[in-house]
């Protein structure tokens, strides 16, 4: 389910920089507001070890779509934590991390080891990871839990190109097994007994196995005037006949020593999973039935820009940068097979209006660097 | 798995590339000056970075491949 | 499993991969250079024949480089009275960006601005940082590639041994 990207953006040949590095993360749309703080803190322990730790919350209040079909509004929140080391030898940092997250009826936990190597004067990064993942998906009400278990491989190399340009490739495997659905959500089938509405709702029903191969890449490009722009495409697919492309443009552009502005623009798309479908024909219709809007053919767009102040060294004593950060995104997204059962209401079954919303994602941070 | 495969070749040519005494680093280490400077970092962002990966992956059914290392200052 | 036991396969392969960056002893003269540098003229390594110079080759962006800065300091003067200075060779392509730091972390030895690397190339620099222990004589003694903390005492004894020539 949901637990935090397991990239790894260090350089090896050095330690990851101490820091201090705090977030105000705020996520509103599709009738949902989520916000709260995100903290990461950094400390280097001797010459060849470092230790982090983070703390993560989601305070949700929602009222989406999913939710006013066939339930009411409500708040919950999600948190996160984690400690890692990271031990560096040489041209190898080798990084372990443990992270647990909480939420009433939700516990996730998981287990990350990497190791990065530098080689060929340092021009080529290769870096390989690992994570196992425990779920317990809990329902309120319910005193038993289900569980669902992850295994997630990723193998990443990057490779300087000239004394401006870098590009990397990255693929990475997951596999899942378990209780991979959702334990309240509802699929709809056309149900001529239901007068009010034509159709009825069941529990949604999921295959037991998922694995997806996900295969990026990216390129980073200096520009003479002191500027860089980057391009990524990741193409992904899963046992579950999902396929998508990704494609993502930065462009980031000083404007002097502190003020740095940036904008950026991407674009999902994605087709649908085989047993999803937004109205069955009739009750039991499959094995597998799913009506989650995230598994059907769907588009987003992302527009954002960012600005970005920081303070060298020098400017404090004892920091060696302090930078303030902040990013807006605007994402629209666009349902092709998912309707809009509340804005349909009172039209024939199978006639509402397709699904779409846009969310405003807001990142306001403070990194310190010590 | 096919891309693993690949992955592993690619890795081996390389291994035989930097034994291979005709072909140097072709960026010197005094010459990543543009290559360290931050805007040019993978992972500028840091946590405001890695939370954005989340809030596309809890709404979308593709995940992984996200992020990376290398490139920058090189040092040590 | 069979795929998890080829990722460790590779990961050790790969850390045996690894090679050193300790200090390793050296020959030969130190080829002879003359550089722009912050102390308001021009400065030829072969002036300083019958002191010790320890030569550094450093980077603003460069993190290990910024570190070792104020401890190479410390070094100079201690010890610049008995005939030893540091001479530190900045690479950046733009020599601002060299000003800012020093500005920021004074230091009390010169610096020299290699903006175009030729000085570099001819030391054939592969880490940043790199040090040079020069003797009295002008010889290339000691080498050290990139910095990790402990490695100021290492340059101390260098410097104390080839004082004492």
């Amino acid at each position: 389910m949901n637990f935090l990207t397991i990239s790894f953006n260090s350089l090896a040949g050095t330690l990851p920089v101490d820091t201090v590095d705090s977030l105000y993360h705020r996520y509103e749309g599709g009738g949902m507001t989520i916000d709260g703080p995100f903290i990461l803190v950094r400390k280097s322990v001797g010459n060849q070890f470092s230790l982090s730790g983070h703390y993560y919350v989601d305070s949700v209040s929602a009222a989406s779509v999913d939710v006013l079909a066939t339930a009411s509004a409500y708040t919950e929140e999600r948190t996160e934590v984690s400690a890692g080391v990271d031990y560096l030898n040489e041209k190898t940092l080798m990084s372990f991390k443990y992270t647990n997250s909480e939420e009433n009826d939700f516990t996730a936990n998981s287990a990350f080891f990497s190791v990065s190597q530098d080689f060929f004067g340092d021009l080529t990064n290769f870096t390989l990871g690992y994570a196992r993942g425990w779920d317990d998906v809990g329902q309120l009400g319910k005193s038993e839990t289900e569980d669902a278990d992850r295994h997630i491989y990723q193998v990443g190399m990057t490779q300087v190109l000239t004394k401006n340009a870098l590009i990397g490739v990255n693929l990475e495997t997951i596999t899942d097994e378990g209780f991979l659905q959702n334990p309240y959500r509802q699929v709809r089938f056309i149900d001529p007994g239901n007068t009010a509405r034509g159709y009825s709702y069941q529990l949604e029903s999921y295959p037991e196995t998922r694995t997806s191969t996900a295969m990026a890449f990216r390129g980073l490009y200096y520009l003479p005037y002191r500027a860089s722009i980057k391009g990524e495409y990741r193409y992904f697919n899963d046992s579950w006949g999902i396929e998508s492309h990704t494609y993502d443009l930065l462009y980031v552009h000083p404007l002097d020593d502190q003020w740095i502005v940036e904008g950026k623009f991407r674009y999902y798309s994605q087709t649908q999973a085989d047993f999803y479908q937004d109205l069955f024909p009739f009750k039991d219709s499959q094995t597998h039935l799913a009506r989650d809007k995230e598994l059907s053919n769907f588009s987003g767009t992302t527009f954002g820009a960012g600005i970005s102040y920081e303070l060298g060294q020098g400017a404090i004593t004892h920091i060696d940068r302090l930078k303030f950060t902040l990013l807006l995104d605007y994402i629209q997204f666009e349902y092709d097979n998912f309707r809009d059962v509340v804005a349909g209401e009172g039209l024939a079954v199978g006639t509402e209006p397709l699904y779409e919303f846009d969310a405003w994602v807001t990142r306001a941070s403070i990194t310190l660097e010590y | 798995m096919k891309l693993y495969l690949l992955m592993t070749i690619l890795l081996s040519s390389l291994f035989s590339l930097s034994g291979c005494a005709d072909l140097k680093p072709w960026v010197k280490p005094y010459e990543r000056n543009n290559l360290a400077d931050p805007i040019m970092s993978l992972g500028r962002h840091g946590v405001a970075g890695s939370y954005v990966h989340h809030v596309y992956q809890a709404r979308e059914s593709a995940r992984g491949a996200e992020g990376g290392a290398g490139g920058g200052c090189g040092c040590n | 499993m069979k795929q998890v036991l080829k990722f460790w396969a590779i990961s050790v392969l790969l850390i045996s991969w690894a090679f050193t960056t300790q200090a390793t002893p050296l020959k030969g003269a130190a080829s002879d250079f003359t550089l722009k540098s912050n102390q308001g003229k021009n400065l030829r390594l072969e002036d300083f024949r019958g002191q010790v110079v320890m030569l550094n080759f450093w980077a603003s962006w460069c993190g290990p480089c910024r570190q070792e800065m104020p401890l190479m300091d410390e070094i100079y003067k201690k010890y610049s009275d008995l005939g030893f200075t540091i001479l530190a060779v900045n690479v950046d392509e733009d020599t601002a960006d060299a000003d800012r730091f020093l500005k920021a972390v004074p230091v009390s030895f010169p610096v020299l601005y290699d903006s175009d690397s030729k000085i570099s190339e001819l030391y054939n620099v592969d880490a940043m940082p790199t040090t040079v222990m020069i003797d009295r004589d002008g010889n290339k003694r000691f080498l050290h590639r990139g910095y990790q903390s402990g490695y100021e005492e290492d340059y101390k004894k260098q410097v104390k041994q080839l004082i004492r020539e």
